[in-house]
């Protein structure tokens, strides 16, 4: 169905109208900057501008009005972009990172230009799959959850669209700017300082959508998966707008400088980089966690208590964990020793969700056996409780003494990127997309088998190919002989990763094959609609008397 | 405590209240100090800011992700200051818009990379690392080698003035001047150069030609600025050891 027959007249409208101020925004960006990354962006904005108000307005009498009737079902159709964008960007950015994996053992396997150099892919491939993967299917799946779980349609039709399309602009304009050489630096903060307004315009929007379909619940009580996406929603904000506070150059450039400078840029840099981890690639995941794994296995959340507790604890400790990523630097000791601290308390809150969702599956065993589905999100929460506990033990100072610096920080972020957060959205798609096809499974149910194995061999080899590579690299570096020289030079230390390297492609590669593989699934099942539609999912609306 | 909660979880602003209440604290403890306790940075007499020409090679090394796989911030611990010198001080990196403290080294630290190594060696490095160095991994950046692209040059030290960094009216309106002396010796404005920015600066044809102002020379002049700002981190260790 066409994506414009779903919205009234006025709704058209209104998309056309916000469609023009768009690309009058990116005309007007070109041509104030007229050159360099910014000029570009303005006519990429111009381009989708444009080619939004051709679909809206071409189509503008074409479908007849969707009837009041529409108000007593969910408004679905945005999840179902929002979960194409995720898996067009989860094999983008998986593919730009097979690639940069490569050129750490094969540096000459990229053309000699600047745009393909190690440098400017690396962020591409960070963005894409963090924001591009993981930002896409939060805003798809928040949709879906808080539609169901607060029993109520999207408060309008519009804004969905309009918070999924100006995400998905701000993360072409951050990997395009990324290959221009515009780049603010800061790691997973990297775009400059127009994307990074346009992003706070967008997430202004979701919240307000967010909040404004839970004042339209009737459901009294507000479930805890919507707290998840809540927190996710609001904390994120709150990074991104103090992270990313600079200087633009001049307004009609894209180059800018942060406001923040050394020790402070560092600390608000890392309660930046750590809460990215913990607000975007772990609440709104527990947040997908607690809807779609009950759900799936049909039993209740284990426990009501502690899906309080650990929410409250891991809302309030993450944010003081982001120092252990400056241990024994120039960042004052006791900030450090905070920073530790807490990060080895987060520990509790992060075992009462993990071991919360797995004791949710008492009784379902038989299911996560027999389901691919099911098994994705009890591994997702498996390795959710596994990289927790790494990341508390590698928060200790004398152990991060160790391991920072080298791959085995490299190592433990996938481990909760591939094995948590990939793990759990390819769950929730594999749950969402028959249904959004009004099937009963998917169009290929033993490609879903094939994808887990894919996906949990690649984890594995990923991760175990650089817990080896960290450990023998901090062990190197810091190796005396007897006559208390260092033992290696630095170069030994890269020639004795090339091994580990290799290995660690291998395992990303398997792990896309298998995303590649879900993408190609969805695409077959979304083209092969049914119509089955289930007669409990529909939004209470209160009825007029007769 | 669970009846509180369970009133809570209908207001959906009260949630909303309240996550922002909870998550705040952590930062606000652990950030706002920074900027107002004195010793958390101490800036040494000594202490300059980068050159014009240095602050351009600073842009390359961002704009090419340098950082991704170098650090700039020698740990506190007896290996790291064997291998690369003096622990880093937060000083060194004060006027550092962003800092570059890096958190992954697949290359060596280059906090202490000032020195020790030719500029010769450098360009040839930066141009292909496998000539040098057959096992290395780092990318080859031939195009550095183009011409240096000088208009935002003064902008961005008048930008910079405006954050705090000290740089004066003398040195914003000398900008492009001053990065073009830099990389020309016998050129006419070395003394101004040396007059703003002290004699201990670096004034030679980076990429070994003075006729062209290249990418090259920007960044070889930044990487060769690396730990000589101040001299306080080596004065520093040295008094530890006594």
């Amino acid at each position: 169905m066409a994506i414009t027959a779903t919205l009234t007249l006025s709704e058209r409208r209104i998309g056309i109208g916000l469609s023009i101020s768009l690309a009058l925004l990116g005309l007007v960006m070109a041509a104030a900057a007229r050159q360099g990354p910014m000029a570009v962006h303005g006519a990429i904005a111009l381009a989708l501008g444009l080619g939004l108000v051709f679909v809206l307005g071409g189509a503008l009498y074409d479908h007849p009005e969707p009837g009041p009737g529409r108000l007593g079902r969910y408004y679905d159709a945005p999840t179902r972009f929002g979960i194409v964008m995720t898996l067009i960007w989860a094999v983008i950015g998986m593919s730009v990172g097979v690639w940069v994996a490569a050129l750490m053992y094969w540096p000459e396997a990229t053309p000699l230009w600047p745009a393909t150099s190690f440098g400017r892919l690396r962020p591409v491939h960070t963005t894409g799959v963090i924001f591009g993967f993981g930002g896409n299917a939060l805003i798809a799946t928040s949709f879906w959850v808080l539609q169901r779980t607060a029993r109520a349609r999207l408060a309008d039709a519009v804004s969905p669209w309009g918070v999924l399309i100006g995400f998905n602009l701000f993360v072409v304009w951050a990997v395009t700017g990324y290959l221009m050489g515009s780049t603010q630096s800061k790691e997973y903060a990297e775009p400059e300082w127009y994307a990074d307004l346009w992003l706070v315009v967008v997430w202004g929007a979701y919240f307000v959508l967010y909040i404004r379909t839970l004042a339209r619940r009737a459901e009294p009580h507000i479930y805890v998966a919507n707290w998840y996406y809540l927190s996710f929603i609001l904390v994120v904000a709150m990074l991104h707008i103090v992270n990313n506070l600079a200087l633009p150059v001049s307004w009609t450039g894209a180059e800018s400088f942060p406001i923040w400078s050394g020790v402070q840029d560092a600390m608000v840099q890392w309660w930046y980089g750590h809460n990215a981890v913990a607000f975007f690639l772990t609440t709104g995941f527990l947040g997908m966690l607690y809807y779609f794994l009950p759900v799936r296995a049909q039993r209740p959340i284990w426990s009501y208590r502690l899906s309080i507790l650990s929410f409250w604890g891991i809302v309030f400790f993450y944010m003081w964990v982001g120092s252990h990523h400056l241990h024994y630097t120039a960042l004052p000791y006791w900030v450090q020793t905070l920073g530790m601290t807490f990060s080895v308390m987060l520990l509790v809150p992060s075992w009462a969700s993990a071991g919360n969702a797995i004791a949710t599956l008492n009784g379902a065993w038989h299911r996560v056996r027999d389901d691919a589905t099911l098994r994705f999100m009890f591994v997702a929460a498996v390795f959710y409780g596994l990289s927790t506990f790494e990341g508390s033990f590698l928060a200790i100072r004398p152990v991060n003494s160790l391991s920072h610096y080298t791959d085995w920080t490299v190592g433990h972020v996938h481990s909760g990127t591939l094995g948590w957060v990939a793990m759990i959205i390819f769950g929730a798609i594999y749950s969402i997309v028959p249904r959004l096809s009004g099937r009963a499974d998917m169009a290929w149910p033993k490609a879903v088998e094939w994808h887990f194995w894919l996906a949990v061999a690649g984890t594995l080899i990923y991760v175990v190919s650089l817990w080896n590579a960290g450990i023998t690299q901090g062990l190197m570096w810091r190796a005396y002989d007897q006559n208390g020289a260092l033992s290696y030079s630095f170069i030994q230390s890269v020639e004795a990763m090339l091994p580990y390297y290799a290995a660690r492609t291998l395992g990303g590669a398997l792990f896309l094959s298998g995303a590649i593989l879900c993408a190609l699934n969805c695409r077959a099942t979304m083209r092969r609609a049914g119509s089955i539609s289930d007669a409990a999912d529909r939004p209470l609306v209160a009825q007029p008397a007769e | 405590m669970l009846k509180l909660h369970y009133n809570l979880e209908k207001i959906s602003m009260g949630l909303v209240g309240a996550i922002i209440a909870v998550a705040s604290v952590g930062g606000i403890v652990e950030i706002a100090p920074l900027f107002t306790i004195q010793s958390t940075v101490e800036i040494p007499d000594d202490m300059r800011p980068n050159t014009p020409l240095e602050l351009a090679g600073r842009e390359i090394y961002i704009r090419e992700g340098c950082y991704a796989c170098h650090s700039q911030m020698v740990r506190h611990l007896a290996d790291e200051i064997d291998r690369y010198g003096p622990y880093s001080l937060a000083s060194e990196s004060a006027y550092d818009h962003p800092m570059l403290w890096g958190s992954k080294r697949t290359g060596p630290d280059l906090a202490r990379v000032g020195g020790k190594y030719s500029d010769d060696w450098h360009v040839a490095h930066l141009t292909n690392p496998r000539d040098f160095v057959p096992v290395s991994i780092m990318p080859a950046y031939p195009w550095l080698m183009r011409p240096l692209d000088t208009h935002l040059i003064e902008a961005n030290l008048a930008t910079l003035a405006r954050l705090g960094v000290p740089y004066d009216a003398q040195m914003v309106s000398n900008a492009l001047g001053d990065a073009r002396a830099q990389a020309r010796p016998d050129g006419d404005g070395a003394d101004g150069l040396r007059d703003r920015y002290g004699e201990g600066i670096a004034l030679r044809a980076f990429d070994g030609d003075p006729a062209r102002l290249t990418e090259m020379d920007a960044l070889v002049a930044y990487l060769q600025s690396l730990g000589k700002l101040t001299n306080a981190a080596a004065a520093l260790l040295k008094e530890d050891a006594q």
